[in-house]
């Protein structure tokens, strides 16, 4: 019995079976359907432009962390190729491949790396390169190939936006818009946002899987459906609709998948609520007066700036604190 | 042009206001300061080690400037003359106390005390010590986690990969007891520096009772009392089965080197012996 | 179903190992080693020495204060030792080691099977003789029970709790004596409940153990202060705060003790104990212990006599083989065994082999912020803020955000997905913490 040694270690000797691997892997297995409605509906390319940013960021984040952190090698997490398929589904699908490179270094190396790798990043890495694209290249970024089924090339935000501004009233341009299609993913957008059925079925599956609470999603859509709400029950002839608001552009691609990034994230549900709220408050500012059709990136990446206050102020509720103190 | 000169005019005039902003406060909340603690400040190292007892040098040098007596204020990293040209400057008594080095008790490399069992927690020996005794038999040596190492800020401390043990580099150690506070296990003492980095010592700090040490390692005290014999000084004491040499009565004739039968007591930085001792293995591995 | 309100996990329970095999009494061994610290508090002092014949029962170290108990010798034989030994962690602590000859008790120790049922002591003559049989807590805290039950001036007990839980996956002795000696388990608890002057007895059991519940509920038929309280399961139940909180809804301020809701919790096998002690007159010498794991031919709950080696329990439950480790207790809150041959002591209430490919914990990540702890945390900490602040040595802001709160029950640990040791620092912290604020009582007093 003597010659075998045992393993000390302090106790718990037991751990959980969630691990960063099985919930990334969660992650990715949740974006799949959007990513088959993205096919489906732009054909092929759309799948070459998720693979090609995927191995970007992929690259990009080994590269750095070999030679220029000197670390352990941590494409084994997944996290990069999380980034790399949510990075790639922000983007229209004829976007040129050279761009798609670029996005990748901005997001990874500039997004990510910079701050140290994965767990030290303020901001969301995906949305880093997505909100840089939008900037440096606004017409690759803004004009999408027709997608099988939508009207036109145009997304159904920045056409709303165009006819409201040029005075049309609602009812005109609700003309062109059909709930249905928006909700199946019959519409023009970045190729990942398209299908709001299939980012919920996604949802579904990370709730199912416990990757992630329905504080944050919810918390946004609800902020952006009670704005949106209010405006349009004071001036239905000049304000869309929330259904409107809720099925267009990154609402729910951004509310499930990038708002709820742990690392930019807040770390109690108080917390989280609040985030989503400002969130959802800070994405119909922009789409209703802000100069771009599109709020969700700006608004995630203003209130990830947040987040260090959010929890330096919002404590998780102790045990032993309520009920007994008069 | 109206306007260039307007902004001209504007971005000044901000700026003058400004300035004048910024002068009045800071003539306002001045914190009146004797300046001769900025000059004892820069005297001192700025290690900011902690080996003084306060938080930083900053504050030993506060302390230093208001306290009448200094004689219980000793900056170990300045040393002698730091103190000395301290003192001169403000006209004080010095402190004089003999330039210390860290020395690292504990002989049982991997070879000689033979691990029994494997840990496997955060690397510290902070939270090894706090979960029991040692991943060998002996519950009072090294835990080779290398507290003391992250605790060091000379890099003065390493692990030697072969020992498992840490090592300390005469040339950069500066005695701030940084690692002496570090040690959970209490090993690691401040003794005096001799010339060559000459010491005699007793490498061991297992109270266990002579068969139970000796049997969880090889070069452990047994407190078999033969050095205190043998030692013509009277610097050697034996309490609680552990043999203590006091540095301040020892003149390093090494006999006790030769009479230890462990080999526990180990000498440094003599030039080797004629006849191998039994201590030979243990003298060259210890040698810098 | 009640539950405590805040934090928790789901481990896999894994007592379908032991929990059908019936309790069995374990054969005294040759030589048994007694730790005389085997309670918090002062240790004993050994009032036997090198030669001296015992009995079964008889005193061999009496309570070194108040907060401390005396030891009692579980074998009859004679004193081989009283020195320093090596305990389950590899540290000398002082026991008294005796080599059996026979089986002889102490006199006043009523051997028959006969269940007591009418105690007619009065509260402070069961405090004494809890306090004269040795009896300390047996979850595996080990506080010293007298103390428990003295209720401090000002304040007053409103109810007992008996703590039936059992929250530890694999561990399953409590189980089994509820279900085999569920009758003096109840007696154990009146007793108890008359000492501390209450006449309301809950007894908390999670609902993974229907049998046990509706076994109590036939038997507590007789006694209408007793009421068994099903609780859903989930760990920490067993944490004091976190069951009184499942069963009366009152939450122990932070900082304060049970006693400020007015609960007194006592476990399972301290109950059977005070009932063997005050009805019966026979000190803790002997206690349940579950041997168990996935690598044992025959998991066991056995009986066994205080100082048995540990490893003579494994050897007879199917040995060594494939183990990598070997925990005293339950796999959350146990410590690791670095020495198999240390004695069974008060506490122990399980002795649990780990296979060999489950002994190495996973490979150490980063933070991903997953605010995974925070949600675990029963005590509403967040554990990788304390971890981190650990490790950067900010003690007063860990004692800012209350790290003295930690029950250290391992929930943050557990869930973590990037497998950071939280608690191995957070442990760390909170000793530093409660050092300094020892100190600052000390120096104020």
């Amino acid at each position: 019995m003597e010659n075998q040694k045992l393993v000390i270690s302090p106790a718990p000797h037991v751990h959980g079976k969630n691990d960063t691997r099985r919930m990334m892997g969660d992650v990715l297995l949740a974006l799949l359907p959007a990513l088959v409605v993205s096919v489906l509906a732009y054909g092929w390319q759309a799948f070459v432009v998720v693979a090609f940013s995927v191995a970007c960021c992929v690259l990009v984040e080994w590269f750095i962390q070999r030679f220029m952190l000197r670390g352990e090698n941590t494409i084994g997490n997944l996290s990069a190729i999380v980034t790399g398929v949510l990075l790639g589904f922000n983007l229209p699908a004829n976007i040129p491949l050279g761009l798609v490179a670029i996005a990748a270094v901005v997001a990874i190396g500039i997004g990510k790396m910079t701050y140290g790798g994965l767990g030290k990043n303020p901001f969301n890495p995906a949305l880093v390169g997505r909100v840089f694209m939008l900037v440096a290249f606004p017409v690759a970024m803004t004009s999408f190939p027709e997608a099988v089924g939508a009207v036109s090339g145009a997304t159904p935000l920045a056409m709303a936006k165009e006819a409201l501004k040029a005075g049309a009233p609602v009812s005109e341009v609700l003309q062109s818009v059909n709930f249905a299609d928006m909700f199946l993913g019959a519409k023009s957008g970045s190729l990942g946002e398209i299908s709001v059925v299939a980012l919920l079925l996604g949802f579904g599956w990370l709730l199912v899987r416990r990757v992630i609470s329905w504080h944050i999603p919810v918390c946004v859509l609800g902020t952006m459906a009670l704005f949106s709400g209010i405006m349009w029950a004071v001036n239905p002839a000049e304000y869309m609709s929330p259904l409107f608001h809720l099925l267009s552009g990154g609402a729910v691609l951004g509310a499930v998948f990038m708002a709820t990034d742990y690392v930019t994230s807040p770390m109690t549900k108080k917390g989280m609520v609040i985030y989503a709220i400002g969130i959802g408050a800070i994405t119909m500012l922009i789409r209703l007066w802000g100069p771009y059709p599109e709020g969700m990136s700006f608004a995630i990446l203003i209130m990830n700036a947040l987040v260090p206050l959010i929890d330096k102020w919002v404590r998780p509720r102790r045990f032993g604190v309520v009920k007994t103190q008069k | 042009m109206g306007s260039l000169v307007t902004t001209v005019l504007v971005v000044s005039g901000l700026g003058a206001l400004l300035a004048l902003l910024l002068f009045v406060v800071a003539k306002q909340f001045k914190v009146e300061e004797d300046p001769r603690i900025d000059e004892v400040e820069k005297m001192l190292p700025g290690a900011n080690c902690g080996g003084c007892g306060f938080a930083g040098c900053r504050a030993m040098s506060e302390a230093l400037v208001k306290r009448e007596d200094i004689s219980a204020l000793y900056c170990p990293v300045g040393g002698a003359e730091c103190m000395k040209s301290v003192a001169t400057y403000l006209g004080k008594a010095a402190t004089e106390q003999e330039p210390k080095v860290a020395v690292v008790r504990c002989g049982g490399s991997c070879e000689m005390r033979p691990k029994t069992n494997r840990f496997d927690g955060a690397p510290s020996c902070l939270v090894a010590s706090s979960l029991y005794a040692g991943d060998t038999g002996c519950s009072f040596g090294c835990l080779g986690l290398g507290d003391c190492v992250a605790k060091c800020e000379f890099d003065a401390l390493h692990i030697n990969p072969a020992t498992g043990l840490p090592e300390v580099d005469e040339e950069k150690c500066t005695a701030c007891g940084a690692c002496v506070k570090a040690c959970p296990k209490m090993i690691i003492e401040l003794r005096k520096k001799a010339p060559k980095g000459r010491k005699v010592y007793v490498s061991c700090v297992n109270k266990a009772k002579g068969a139970v040490a000796r049997k969880a390692c090889k070069v452990a005290c047994i407190g078999c009392g033969k050095c205190a014999k043998v030692c013509p000084f009277d610097a050697i004491t034996v309490e609680n089965n552990l043999a203590y040499i006091d540095y301040t009565k020892c003149k390093m004739c090494r006999k006790c080197v030769v009479e230890c039968p462990t080999g526990a007591i180990v000498e440094v930085g003599f030039p080797a012996r004629k006849e191998a001792p039994a201590t030979e293995s243990q003298t060259t591995a210890k040698t810098e | 179903m009640k539950t405590f309100p805040i934090g928790g996990i789901h481990p896999s329970d894994c007592k379908e190992y032991s929990k059908d095999s019936a309790i069995e009494r374990f054969p005294i061994p040759e030589i048994v080693t007694i730790p005389l610290a085997q309670h918090i508090g002062a240790p004993a002092v050994a009032c036997v020495a090198k030669g001296d014949r015992v009995l079964v029962g008889q005193v061999i170290a009496t309570a070194g204060g108040f907060v401390s108990s005396p030891i009692h010798s579980s074998v009859s034989g004679v004193v081989k030792s009283v020195d320093m030994t090596a305990d389950a962690q590899g540290n000398l602590k002082p026991s008294v080691t005796i080599g059996v000859e026979g089986d002889e008790w102490v006199e006043s120790i009523d051997r028959s099977k006969e269940i007591a049922k009418n105690i007619n002591l009065t509260p402070q003559e069961i405090v004494a003789k809890i306090s004269e049989m040795g009896i300390v807590g047996m979850g595996g805290a080990t506080f010293p029970t007298h103390v428990k039950l003295s209720i401090p001036a000002g304040k007053k007990a409103e109810c007992l709790i008996i703590n039936a839980v059992e929250c530890e996956p694999y561990l399953t002795a409590d189980y089994r004596v509820m279900l085999e000696l569920g009758d003096r388990l109840l007696v154990g608890a009146r007793i108890l409940a008359k000492a501390i002057g209450v006449d309301k007895i809950y007894i908390g059991v999670e609902n993974n153990k229907p049998d046990a519940i509706a076994h109590l509920e036939k038997l507590a038929g007789a006694y209408l202060e007793v009421e068994i309280v099903p609780l859903k399961m989930r760990y920490p139940q067993g944490g004091e705060k976190q069951l009184i909180a499942a069963v009366t809804g009152r939450e122990v301020p932070s900082g304060g003790l049970p006693i400020d809701v007015g609960a007194v919790v006592q476990n399972v096998g301290t109950a059977l104990a005070v009932y063997e002690a005050v009805a019966k007159n026979k000190p803790l010498f002997e206690r349940v212990v579950t041997v168990t794991g996935s690598t044992l031919k025959e998991p066991k709950n056995l009986l066994v006599r205080i100082g048995t080696p540990m490893s003579a329990l494994i050897e007879y439950c199917g040995g060594m083989e494939g183990v990598g480790k070997v925990i005293a207790g339950g796999p959350m809150m146990g410590r690791a065994v670095s020495n198999v041959d240390a004695p069974v002591t008060k506490g122990t209430s399980g002795v649990l082999l780990m296979p060999t490919e489950e002994s190495l914990r996973q490979k150490e990540g980063v933070c991903i912020r997953c605010a995974k702890c925070v949600e675990a945390c029963p005590m509403g900490l967040e554990p990788y803020l304390l971890s981190k602040l650990t490790q950067n040595g900010d003690f007063e802001e860990l004692e800012r955000h209350y790290i003295a709160d930690c029950i250290e029950c391992g929930c943050c640990t557990f869930s973590c997905p990037s497998y950071l040791p939280l608690l191995d620092w957070v442990r760390i912290g909170k000793a530093e913490v409660m050092k300094r604020i020892r100190e600052r009582a000390a120096a104020k007093k």
